[in-house]
């Protein structure tokens, strides 16, 4: 009797992990399921960085929700129009990559998060920024290839800034192209570590590539 | 035991059924709506984003005493314990805003700044360099703001009335006491530091912190930059002279060096240009320097500079008593200038920057009188001619130790004191024709302590309040020297401020030594400003009223020169300035003008009443223009200076009435120059360059206009000449280029 006791208390403690890993496992592939469409203004972000950022505090532990919400951040802030929003934005992503960093360092993806939150912050004024924050976006991307070499978000987003960086400067098409080819190679034979890690950027990636043609 | 299980998960999806909702709506509090706020039932998943009216709500299967959690970024996050049973809750809440930098007002009455980082500065580091009528010297790029005067004929910054001596410069909080290369009659000389020393600059033209004294009208405060960004070696080629250096930094990025070396000939560029003087010894300079800068554990900084530099010049111009005699000027300086500086957290929001400086002067100056074979004229029985032989010997000793502690205590709120002290050790030695020699040695020590809070009682009000308190052993004496700044927010983009302070200095050098019981000078300076700035955009207006008090009066001394003798003069200035630069309406075109009247008199030195100063011009203006075409890789800039003609008087000794008198006085035409500069950065968008190279041609006074400074008179009057410049115009070709961290070797190795 003693034995079934602990049996079914080692049960129920195992079937509430089950369950809260269950729990956690819905929660990140509802958000990220909607990730896409929110892709549609700052605010929609947002909302969805705070979404991610509640399952990362209750979790305390996952680097994941973590990152989507520094992910979700900055991309609101590459979004946002008016540019006195834009620091704030971005150092808010800075303050939850850190975090993310902190439970999963030296990881690729999280590098290539930190390269977007430099861009961001250098968009503000280009001009003026390019010197300090242009150094701190390559350095990140150059990581973030070093950390997996499989990854092919880093080149991606290289590709991306050169293509937006006008031609004068080194950028252009010219010098995008092979680094989104790059990315593209890397894309097909990507394999993400589950459903819930990063997978994004292939079709951006694509987009860019054809544009170039 | 398969029963067990089933009630607890049926147990755990009925919980789950019974959901409660939560909504309400978020506001600040002024009941604006705030959008993006994030809610959330603390460590749940459960919550939401407030929308564009600050409402949210959501649903959650939680039960009992829970917390909400409402935060975002600029506001102080809110913990509301709630209680969820199986009604709805309604729960509204109002945040504070946060009072923060990016936030919060300016105090910014009265200063300019340049700075690549910091809200409201309306320069960058590198406009200081790329304009035009400055060629790259710190201070001249200053005369495109409101408040300075156009003066050509001598160095310094002349703001708001006052004369350049009572503009002082800081270098990391330290006095720079000799930033420009010594005087030359009539020829403004240069300052002596690369503007690429610096990262920040503020320049204000009134109304300053507590931290500076002894400066009645302005203070330039220059920041040093911290580590390079990499190892760095450069090197200059230009129709002045040569230069190159190395800066590096550790591996651990951490720490860096850096060594320069500048010389400086005009020989090639003074045999292409035509000077009006006579130039038998072109301007030569030798300059180097060191600095290392460590970063510390806390983020702080221990930074040192150390410079050295000779120079020698040598000129005749005609001797304004005679038609054919010419009056020869030659000057050998050697000069040397250490600070070494310490900034740090120590924890608990406490900050402490301290530092130390010595610098030393050394002047030979010799004056002689030729006749028109350049032979020195002896046999004169004239004293007027006689006492043109003379030769001055100067030395100067200076030392400064400071310390200043900051504490933080809530929000941008924070308190600083310190203290300052000086010392000066200036000795002269006059030798006149017949060889007699006058020495003289003036020692100061002057203490100062100095208190100031920073009070934001929100982000739309804050005020800045301190007091300091100096003595000098020269005048012997306490000054206590209030000062007072406060700041409004009025919307989102603009501002206003308002400054008062009290300000003491002592007599300047040439003036000393002074009559027993000689007070300090005095003035009281009021400010009110109006700023609106975007990124791309900044409108600033500023009207002040600046009161001279205990102002010296001058008589002539034993050796014939000026010194003062009470504080018997006074006199007063006051005026409207407005700044205006544009970033956005043109496209890649960058622009700024600024205005300046100025209604001033002033009753000092050797005036006999209060007039409208020499150096002081009613109406000054200055545009600047920058655009960089990307395709040709080239940046176009343009300047125009102006202002309209300043008085000029010939102020004579009458001795039969024992006072001075306007002998005669008249106006100069109005100043006007153009410039304009070209830089081309053919390595820019190169992938991963070795090497960075800029390219500059500058001319000043493009179209040769006729620029008259002021007049010199004879001794008798009956004779005055027109001060202008050495030439009309100046070419400035130059090719500046760094290499990276790679190329450093062979550049050292193949340059050096």
């Amino acid at each position: 009797m003693k034995k079934l006791t602990l049996f079914s208390f080692v049960l129920m403690i195992s079937v509430a992990s089950f369950a809260q890993s269950e729990k956690f496992s819905a929660a990140m592939k509802k958000n990220l399921e909607a990730m896409e469409a929110s892709f549609k203004s700052p605010g929609d972000l947002i909302s969805m960085a705070n979404n991610f950022e509640r399952i990362a505090n209750a979790e305390k532990n996952h680097w994941l929700p973590y990152y989507y919400a520094a992910f979700c951040q900055v991309n609101a802030g590459f979004m946002e129009q008016d540019k006195s929003k834009v620091d704030g934005l971005a150092d808010k992503a800075a303050a939850l990559i850190a975090k993310a960093d902190s439970l999963s360092p030296k990881n690729s993806e999280i590098s290539c998060i930190k390269s977007m939150i430099a861009s961001c912050h250098m968009m503000v004024d280009p001009m003026q920024r390019w010197q300090e924050y242009g150094q701190e976006s390559t350095s990140n991307m150059e990581a973030a290839m070093a950390q997996d070499p499989t990854n092919p978000r880093p080149y991606y987003l290289k590709g991306q800034g050169l293509k937006y960086t006008p031609e004068q400067f080194g950028g252009g098409c010219k010098t995008a192209k092979p680094e989104l080819e790059t990315a593209i190679n890397k894309y097909a034979t990507f394999k993400p570590v589950s459903e819930l890690h990063p997978n994004w950027g292939k079709a951006q990636a694509e987009m860019l590539i054809n544009e170039c043609k | 035991m398969k029963q067990l299980i089933i009630i607890a998960l049926t147990l755990g999806i009925c919980t789950a059924n019974a959901q409660v909702k939560i909504s309400g709506r978020i506001t600040d509090i002024k009941n604006k709506p705030l959008s993006g706020v994030s809610i959330s039932l603390k460590n749940t998943y459960d919550g939401a984003t407030s929308d564009s009216g600050g409402v949210y709500n959501f649903t959650t299967s939680e039960k009992g005493a829970q917390q909400l959690e409402i935060s975002i970024t600029g506001y102080n996050t809110i913990l509301q314990n709630i209680n969820i049973n199986t009604e709805p809750i309604i729960q509204n809440i109002s945040l504070k805003e946060q009072i923060t930098e990016l936030k919060a007002v300016v105090i910014s009455a009265g200063s300019f700044e340049a700075s690549d980082k910091n809200k409201g500065a309306v320069l960058s580091s590198l406009d200081i360099v790329t304009t035009p009528s400055a060629n790259g010297d710190v201070t001249s790029a200053l005369k495109s703001l409101p408040g300075t005067q156009q003066v050509g004929e001598s160095e310094g910054l002349f703001v708001r009335g006052g004369t350049a001596s009572e503009s002082k410069i800081y270098m990391d909080g330290n006095l720079v006491n000799n930033f420009f290369y010594t005087s030359t009659p009539g020829i403004a000389t240069r300052g002596r530091f690369n503007p690429f020393l610096f990262k920040g600059t503020v320049f204000s033209t009134g109304g300053y912190s507590a931290l500076y004294g002894q400066a009645l009208s302005a203070a330039l405060i220059l920041e040093s930059t911290d580590l390079p960004e990499k190892t760095e070696a450069d090197l200059s080629v230009t129709v002045i002279g040569v230069g190159g250096g190395i800066q590096h930094l550790a591996k651990d990025k951490k720490s860096s060096w850096g060594v320069s070396y500048n010389y400086t000939n005009l020989w090639l560029a003074f045999n292409v240009i035509k000077q009006k003087q006579d130039f038998f010894k072109v301007p030569v300079a030798h300059q180097g320097d060191a600095n290392f800068r460590i970063k510390t554990k806390n983020g702080g900084f221990l930074k040192y500079y150390g410079y050295l530099s000779s120079n020698k010049v040598g000129f005749r111009s005609g001797d304004i008593d005679s038609i054919s005699l010419k009056n020869v000027f030659v000057l050998d300086n050697i000069n040397t200038y250490q600070n070494l500086n310490y900034k740090d957290r120590m924890g608990n929001g406490w900050r402490i920057n301290t530092g130390i400086s010595f610098s030393t002067n050394k002047d030979d100056i010799n004056n002689e009188l030729q006749d028109e074979a350049n032979k020195k004229v002896t046999n004169s029985s004239q004293p007027l001619y006689q006492f043109k032989n003379f030769s001055l010997a100067n030395l100067a000793r200076y030392a400064q130790a400071r310390f200043v502690l900051e504490k933080k205590i809530k929000g941008l709120t924070a308190i600083r004191f310190g203290s300052d002290y000086f010392y000066s050790n200036e000795q002269t030695t006059y030798t006149v024709y017949d060889g007699s020699k006058f020495k003289e040695k003036i020692i100061d020590h002057l203490y100062a302590g100095f208190a100031e809070a920073d009070i934001y009682l929100t982000n739309n009000l804050a005020a800045k309040v301190g007091t300091r308190a100096e003595h000098s052993k020269i005048i012997n004496k306490w000054n206590i020297a209030p000062r007072v700044s406060l700041a409004y927010k009025l919307a989102d983009n603009s501002q206003a401020s308002f400054a008062y302070g009290i300000f003491y200095q002592n007599p300047e050098r040439r003036l000393l030594p002074a009559a027993t019981g000689i007070d300090y000078s005095k003035a009281a300076h009021y400010i009110f400003q109006y700023t609106r700035q975007t990124k791309d955009f900044t409108l600033r207006t500023e009207l002040f009223y600046k009161k001279y008090d205990d102002s010296y009066k001058t008589a002539r001394g034993t050796n014939g020169n000026f010194l003062a003798v009470n504080n018997d003069g006074f006199g007063e200035a006051k005026g409207i300035e407005l700044f205006w630069r544009d970033k956005k309406t043109i496209k890649n075109v960058d622009y700024w003008f600024s205005y300046s009247y100025l209604d001033t008199k002033r009753d000092f030195l050797n005036y006999p009443k209060a007039i409208q100063p020499s150096f002081a011009a009613k109406h000054t203006a200055a545009f600047v223009f920058k655009r960089f075409v990307l395709p040709w890789k080239t940046q176009f800039n343009l300047s125009y200076n102006f202002a309209t003609g300043r008085p000029y008087y010939n102020i004579a000794y009458d001795s039969t009435q024992g006072k001075f008198n306007i002998a005669d006085q008249g106006k100069t035409i109005n100043y006007n120059s153009v410039s304009f500069s070209v830089n081309f950065l053919p390595n820019i968008g190169k992938k991963d360059p070795r090497s960075f190279a800029v390219w500059v041609l500058g001319i000043n006074n493009v179209l040769g206009q006729s620029q008259v400074y002021s007049y010199n008179y004879s001794s008798n009057g009956a004779r005055k000449e027109a001060v202008t410049p050495p030439s009309k115009r100046f070419v400035f070709i130059g090719c500046f280029l760094s290499f990276g961290a790679d190329r450093t070797q062979d550049a050292i190795n193949n340059n050096l």
